[in-house]
């Protein structure tokens, strides 16, 4: 071992994982963020009581040492409803991305590989696009049975358009590169080569495209919620709880706040960790003005 | 005789993060008026830097002057608050840039963007800033001139474009115009005809020109002196026809033998530099091209060589100028200055 | 230029072709007869029977399409199943609020997120970029209701400057209008900046590195000029294209803000309509909204031609 090994250690992969922490503050605290909010939404039962007993007996009291937030109109605990609602947001953002992802991906490959079939696939999705996603999901969701399903369902459709086209953009983009190579290199069987080309370069936008989606998902169930659409009533939900306290706004406005910070929170915390991946992933970083 | 613009010392610093460039080291020359001198150089030797810190025009994050001064005409030009600068760009000093095709903006009229810099430095009316542009295009014989005035730049060819930046740069009359590289991205025919405008516009016009420039054919054609930079130094200046009879460093050897058809070698075979160019991150009281040079010895590396006086009005950086000039009487190029 | 525009217009018509198709398919395979739910529960079947053959339920499917659609083309949308109304009266009653909603909310969008995008993108990696760009993921990460609902709170139940809910139309004035969509056109107008202005500092980063930005500081050119005559101009066209792409989104928040701030717009209509099951409604606004937009992605693609000299040749 020579003098210069013992200055500088070998930078560890925990000590690696500090220094980036410390360079990037936000970072942290959106993924301690995030995981609180998985956390409280597995541990919920363990974390609150019944969301869904109604006591109109309690309606609308104030906080107490059975109901830290108060009730709701329906005597309903606010604070319970808030945890529990945190599922709903939850599986909605992640099985949203989830299922965005694989679809935009699939459908965006072909798309990209096919001539017919993107030039078609591209007239779908702008006629999809030129539907209001809000209402498209709206629709959907009305014309299902409720239930959390069918609001993952309605909602995700209205979003696959434009994981489609990014990959399709992506994947066209990679054949103009493969073309070269490949004729360069012996033909061999075309397809394998795609997708160990292919798939690794989508990786990053698509990433990205998913936590902007999951964003997007939670808001949208929160619309829909909120517009009284496709989960029951009793359900506890962030937007349903919102509109519930809707009547009572103007005499008891936190009703209103707790579901919005909670809200508001979890999606800045998915909008920001986006940022920061796409941010990651931007292979041209630091372009400096002239001014 | 004075001189349009004194350059003292001046050293320059290039800050990224921890990472430091010394890109300029005590650079001095002087452009006297109505002359024209080139600046001649390999890329990344810092003769373009040189000629955006004159015009104030480098990132004020990354790029710090840590010596010397810029001096026009009285005016300090270190220093000098952006908007003082701003008056001077454009109006005193033009400057021409290598890449005709993108340095002009796609969205606007050539004939706006002529007026603009019109209309930035003179009290004249929109009427006739475009009267003065069209003036311009005349000057730098663009045919049709009325008619090019609405013509975007994408309609052009890039020696128009380049024709309609010269026009730009000189719209105001200004006493000096800086040319970096301006017939590097273009087809050699076109080459010609643009260093034959500059030539003429400096003769009707009576500007100065600082001519940035690695082609030493360029040089050899169109200035009066020149300056050889080499890692950010200056490492020899004088009248172009005393360099070319009389080189005196090692740089300026290698150079010249570097030119294809008259090397030393074999026809037909390109005479190369050999080594790379150093990396500007440590400042070296040395010689920073003897490691590359044929004619170094252990006191080139040793202590920094002073700029000595070869001749009136030569000067050279280097301890073994007697030598270089020795080896070099033989070869075609000198011999052809020196007759 | 004509050409161009026509060869759009052309383009245009399967997309809405395939959204009509789309929607019809959606709304009419729903469970659920709309025949019994317009006679009622009284109804005889006979009664039924005769609403079922004044709607055409008993046609196939692509028949009904043909008429629905053959029907539309002349402005014919159908008549509501719960008011009878037609469907283009009731649009045309409600899309004053609807548009005045859109139109406040995209000015003030305008004017503030382009400005700080500019702004942001000059001043790049200072304390004003971030700040400017920490409000931009503030403003598209609180959903727009949350923002309508806070707004609501402080200005016009603590403060009382606007009311609390409600649209005063037009003709009554158009300060009172003003004060009435003023609250949601700026909570709208907060998600809608936040997207503009972060792709307008994008855009400006982009063109602020290209070479004719140093040309025009060589001239001289005092650095606002820059800014605005040299480089946002060049920034136009992608800072457009998102302000096209945007209205679609805000047609989805617009939907939302009238429910918060009980707005008698399009949007309302449409929830209504959606959760009643009333389809001529859904089908007939689903298609003015496709249409709409098509025809504001059309006037985005024809900007792109005033913006950039080079789409033109």
């Amino acid at each position: 071992m020579s003098l210069a090994d013992t200055a500088h250690p070998a930078p560890t992969p925990l000590s690696r994982a500090l220094h980036h922490a410390r360079l990037n503050p936000a970072t942290v605290i959106c993924c301690a963020l995030l995981l609180g909010f998985v956390l409280i939404a597995i541990f919920a039962p363990l974390l609150a009581g019944d969301p869904i007993k109604i006591d109109p007996a309690q309606r609308l009291k104030p906080p107490s040492d059975t109901a830290i937030w108060g009730r709701d109109h329906l005597g309903r605990d606010v604070y319970a409803r808030a945890v529990y609602g945190t599922r709903v947001s939850m599986l909605v953002g992640f099985s949203v991305a989830i299922l965005v992802t694989i679809l935009g991906v699939s459908i965006g490959i072909y798309a990209g590989l096919s001539q017919i079939g993107g030039a078609v696939v591209m007239r779908l999705t702008d006629a999809m696009m030129a539907i209001p996603a809000v209402l498209l999901a709206i629709a959907f969701a009305s014309l299902m049975n409720a239930g959390l399903l069918t609001v993952i369902i309605a909602i995700t459709i209205p979003e696959v358009p434009r994981m489609v086209r990014l990959v399709r953009s992506v994947v066209l983009g990679v054949r103009q590169q493969l073309h070269v190579t490949a004729a360069i290199s012996i033909g061999t069987s075309g397809l394998p080569l795609v997708w160990r080309h292919i798939l690794p370069n989508t990786l990053g936008p698509v990433l990205v495209q998913a936590t902007y989606a999951c964003a997007s998902a939670i808001i949208a169930s929160a619309v829909l919620s909120f517009l009284g659409v496709g989960l029951s009533p009793e359900v506890p939900s962030w937007g349903g709880m919102m509109a519930d306290a809707r009547q009572q706004f103007r005499i008891h406005p936190v009703l209103m706040l707790y579901p919005g910070l909670l809200l508001s929170l979890l999606v800045l915390a998915v909008n920001i960790l986006g940022d920061r991946l796409s941010d990651a992933l931007d292979p041209r970083k630091s372009r400096r003005s002239t001014l | 005789m004075s001189n349009i613009i004194d350059v003292e010392n001046l050293s320059l610093e290039f800050l990224s993060g921890e990472q430091r460039v010394y890109a300029l080291d005590n650079v001095s020359f002087s452009v006297a008026r109505g002359e024209t001198l080139s600046l001649v150089g390999e890329s990344g030797c810092g003769k373009s830097v040189t000629a955006m810190a004159m015009m104030g025009l480098l990132p004020k994050a990354s790029a710090r002057i840590t010596s010397g001064r810029i001096r026009m005409a009285g005016t300090e030009l270190v220093g000098l608050p952006e908007r003082q600068l701003q008056q001077i760009r454009g109006n005193r000093i033009g400057m021409v840039f290598q890449d005709p095709m993108t340095s002009l903006n796609p969205v606007h009229t050539i004939g706006m963007q002529i007026a603009e810099a019109v209309r930035r430095h003179k009290p004249v009316s929109r009427t006739e800033a475009m009267q003065r542009a069209r003036q311009m295009l005349d000057l730098v014989r663009i045919p049709d001139a009325g008619n090019r005035l609405t013509a975007y730049p994408h309609e052009l060819s890039g020696g128009q474009r380049q024709r309609v930046m010269i026009a730009m740069a000189l719209a105001c009359d200004p006493e000096l115009l800086i040319a970096d590289e301006p017939t590097t991205a273009l087809d050699v025919t076109v080459q010609a005809q643009i260093l034959e405008l500059i030539a003429d516009l400096k003769a009707e016009l009576g500007m100065s020109v600082l001519l940035i420039t690695h082609d030493l054919g360029v040089v050899a054609a169109t200035a009066d002196r020149m300056m050889v930079m080499y890692a950010g130094r200056i490492v020899e200046e004088g009248a172009v026809e005393r360099i070319f009879a009389r080189p005196s460093h090692g740089y300026t050897a290698a150079l010249l033998r570097s030119l294809p058809g008259h090397g030393t070698g074999r026809r037909g075979r390109l005479t190369e530099i050999a080594g790379t160019v150093p990396r500007l991150d440590r400042q070296l009281a040395s010689c920073l091209f003897a490691p590359r040079c044929g004619f170094a010895e252990a006191a080139c590396s040793a202590s920094l060589p002073p700029s000595r006086q070869v001749e009136a009005g030569h000067r050279s950086a280097c301890i073994r100028e007697a030598a270089v000039f020795d080896a070099m009487r033989d070869n075609d190029i000198v011999k052809g200055w020196t007759s | 230029m004509f050409a161009y525009l026509a060869g759009r217009v052309l383009s245009a018509i399967p997309i809405l072709l395939l959204v009509a198709i789309f929607i019809f398919s959606l709304v009419n395979l729903t469970p659920g007869d709309p025949a019994l739910l317009i006679a009622g529960d009284n109804a005889t079947p006979a009664q039924v029977e005769q609403i079922r053959e004044r709607l055409h339920l008993n046609e196939p499917l692509p028949t009904r399409f043909a008429i629905w659609a053959g029907n539309a083309l002349q402005l014919d949308l159908g008549t509501s199943i719960y008011s009878g109304q037609p469907v283009t009266r009731l649009i045309a009653q409600r899309i004053e609020p609807t548009f005045v909603l859109a139109a406040v909310t995209i000015i003030i969008t305008v004017l503030l997120a382009v400005p700080l995008g500019v702004i942001a993108a000059w001043k790049a990696n200072s304390w004003i970029d971030r700040a400017i760009m920490g409000f931009a993921v503030l403003g598209f990460s609180v959903p727009v209701f949350v923002i309508g609902y806070l707004l609501a709170y402080v200005f016009s139940v603590n403060l009382k400057w606007f009311p609390v809910q409600g649209y005063s139309p037009l003709a009554d004035g158009p300060l009172d209008t003003l004060r009435s969509v003023l609250l949601p056109a700026v909570a709208l107008a907060m998600v809608f900046a936040a997207l503009i202005a972060r792709v307008t500092r994008a855009a400006m980063l982009e063109v602020l590195t290209e070479n004719h930005i140093r040309t025009a500081r060589a001239k001289g050119l005092p650095t606002l000029r820059i800014l605005i005559v040299h480089a946002l101009k060049n920034a136009g066209v992608p800072v457009v294209t998102v302000i096209g792409i945007g209205i679609a989104t805000l047609v989805g928040g617009v939907v939302v803000t009238e429910s918060v701030f009980n707005i008698p717009g399009i949007g309302r209509l449409t929830v209504d309509a959606i959760t009643r099951r009333d389809y001529p409604i859904v089908q007939g606004v689903i298609l003015f909204f496709a249409a709409v937009l098509i025809v504001i992605n059309i006037l985005v693609d024809m900007s792109y031609a005033l913006l950039d000299p080079r789409v033109r040749g």
